[in-house]
């Protein structure tokens, strides 16, 4: 266990390093620096600026020095927000976006996997096929799509809900935005668990248990959940990758103070530290989680933990 | 499956005609009820998005000064749609949004095609070291946030339309290499491509002649399932501002525009909204009756 768990370890590390080289001179390959304006600035001023920020040493010190940074958790200055570090700015609205993301997260799983274990009992059924065309809508239908149309809907039509905003206690506005991050991974782990429900529902063991004559409540909730949930927990990856995407847009549509906002502002702004930061640090973290997952998968997966 | 095709398939067999893979493919796809009116839907739009500019009385990039800003959809002012905020036609530009998006979505599709079939069918077919080198770097890259490299290359490189495509199928190649790696294996082991082996055909050879032409089937599948997802990423950039600059449109950026002023037009909101959503429903509904009609297993 602790073996498997330090060679997944070990391949991460490759990928994150990845990364940060080739964000890190993709930005330098860029055409055109963050000081230019419209207006040409004094040589003086632009060699002091230049140095200021590190810019006017050979590419391969400021890679290292970059790297050096980044081990500290220093990202450097942001280009911009004269004044900030990127640490700082990305800190600041960390929280936010946790909140948001874990929220969606929490939702997207439970709530999809109930769908999906529902619709697989329920066979054929027309429930059945009524979600899972719903399922299909929803993962055609992407979440800067979405979003709009509920806020259309439940915050200037109906009027129950705010149509943006975010307060660090309230609830109300919370729901729409987790809601809108939500439904597209809703649909996928409802399709998912329904197949694989139906599929572990067909298995021996369950016959078995059903000869035994215990009730399918108790069948699904004691033999067939835990092995139908396997493929669901392989897609939580992804799933997280596509909940941090999405609240890049979710964040600018509600106008929620995270990360994504920054991210958006700063690749609209030209902000190369700011960007290159924020894609460093969401990188970083959809890899750990991704190990995190390898790891609940191997404690979940008998199979696993032998071989 | 139903008893249908196999008396097709029976009844040719017994005229002494063989029905082709691809013939008995196209008889589950038509069977298929959902699929064949995807398919309809998708050509309706196709055919819209290449002439809706030509029939519509108004040109997309042309501010109606004489209407109401903002008007609701009606017949009145030829209008059909509405118009948007500053007083555009919306049936004219959801048309024109819905040529760039396509387009979009084909021509990256294209390029993450012959990245992906060639990269995958040499790492299949030659295999050992080379195979293991080849898919450990699919798998490095497979672990990258993608659409934030897609938004870094935007960000570093100008927002030119060229770009996002190659952007876009540069990252997307991934899932084809590694599907069309797995394939190859399989193909490898062959007989033709022994025979082809003994008559003296070289690698390079080999892969165009005879792996490539049999990958087909798998690629057309994926193709279909991966021209929504680059949809999907286009619009996702033009949302944010990244992708396709005014006067140009696509639904992403119209979405955009109509979610910013849908407490007065909601209409432009609603329209290009609708368009995007159904094109990716047919999308992904004929992708999935593709891969089960394709699948020799069913039927």
């Amino acid at each position: 266990m602790l073996n498997h768990a330090f060679k997944r370890l070990l391949g991460a590390v490759p990928t994150l390093l990845l990364l940060i080289t080739l964000a890190f001179f993709l930005m330098r390959a860029a055409p055109g620096g963050p000081f230019d304006r419209e207006r040409a600035l004094p040589p003086q001023i632009e060699a002091a600026l230049q140095a200021d920020y590190h810019l006017d040493q050979p590419l391969w010190r400021q890679y290292f020095g970059y790297l050096g940074g980044l081990a500290h958790g220093d990202l450097g200055p942001s280009f911009q927000y004269t004044g900030f570090s990127v640490a700082e700015l990305i800190a600041s609205g960390a929280p936010v976006s946790f909140r948001l993301g874990a929220s969606a997260m929490i939702l997207a799983v439970l709530l999809g996997g109930l769908l999906g274990c529902l619709a697989a009992l329920r066979r054929n059924s027309v429930f059945d096929r009524a979600l899972m065309a719903l399922a299909m809508l929803g993962i055609s239908v992407p979440n800067y799509v979405v979003a709009p149309l509920l806020i259309l809907l439940f915050a200037i039509g109906l009027g129950w809900l705010p149509a943006g905003g975010w307060s660090s206690h309230g609830i109300g506005d919370a729901v729409l935005p987790v809601l809108a991050l939500a439904l597209p991974q809703i649909a996928v782990i409802a399709r998912l668990m329904r197949a694989s429900m139906i599929e572990t529902l067909g298995a021996n063991f369950i016959r078995t248990a059903r000869a035994k004559g215990l009730p399918m409540r108790l069948i699904v909730w004691r033999h067939a959940l835990r092995p139908a949930a396997l493929p669901v927990l392989s897609y939580l990856g992804p799933a997280a990758a596509g909940i941090v995407t999405g609240s890049v847009v979710i964040e600018q549509v509600f106008g929620i103070p995270g990360i994504g906002r920054y991210f958006v502002q700063a690749a609209l702004n030209r902000d190369y530290t700011l960007v290159l930061g924020v894609v460093i640090f969401y990188g970083a973290l959809i890899i750990l989680f991704n190990f995190l997952v390898d790891l609940l998968y191997g404690t979940l997966d008998p199979r696993l933990r032998l071989s | 499956m139903s008893a249908s095709v196999d008396t097709a398939t029976i009844a040719a067999t017994e005229r002494g005609k063989g029905v082709s893979p691809w013939r008995q493919a196209l008889q589950r796809l038509r069977r298929d009820r959902a699929a064949v009116a995807a398919a309809v839907v998708l050509i309706l739009m196709v055919l819209l998005a290449i002439a809706g500019p030509w029939i519509s009385p108004w040109p997309y990039d042309v501010i109606d000064f004489d209407g109401d800003w903002g008007a609701a959809p009606g017949l009145a002012g030829g209008h059909w749609l509405g118009t948007d905020e500053l007083g555009r036609d919306l049936f004219a530009r959801t048309c024109y949004g819905g040529r760039i998006s396509l387009l979009v979505g084909l021509a990256a599709t294209l390029v993450s095609l012959l990245i992906g079939v060639g990269y995958g069918a040499v790492a299949g077919y030659i295999g050992g070291r080379l195979d293991a080198l080849m898919m450990r770097a699919v798998d490095v890259l497979y672990a990258l946030p993608f659409m934030f490299f897609v938004i870094l290359l935007t960000v570093f490189f100008g927002r030119h339309i060229l770009l996002i495509f190659l952007a876009i199928g540069a990252v997307n190649w991934l899932d084809m290499a590694r599907i069309v790696r797995g394939q190859t294996m399989n193909l490898r082991r062959r007989e033709f491509v022994d025979a082809a082996i003994v008559s003296g055909a070289g690698t390079a050879a080999i892969i165009r002649r005879h792996i490539v032409p049999n990958l087909l089937g798998v690629v057309v599948v994926y193709a279909t399932l991966s021209v929504p997802q680059v949809i999907l990423v286009e619009s996702f950039l033009s949302f944010l501002g990244l992708g396709v600059q005014e006067p140009a449109t696509s639904w992403g950026a119209l979405v955009s525009d109509g979610a910013h002023a849908m407490e007065t037009t909601p209409w432009a909101l609603v329209v290009p909204a609708s368009f995007l959503a159904l094109t990716l429903l047919c999308l992904n509904f004929l992708g999935d009756a593709l891969r089960d009609a394709l699948d020799p297993k069913s039927g």
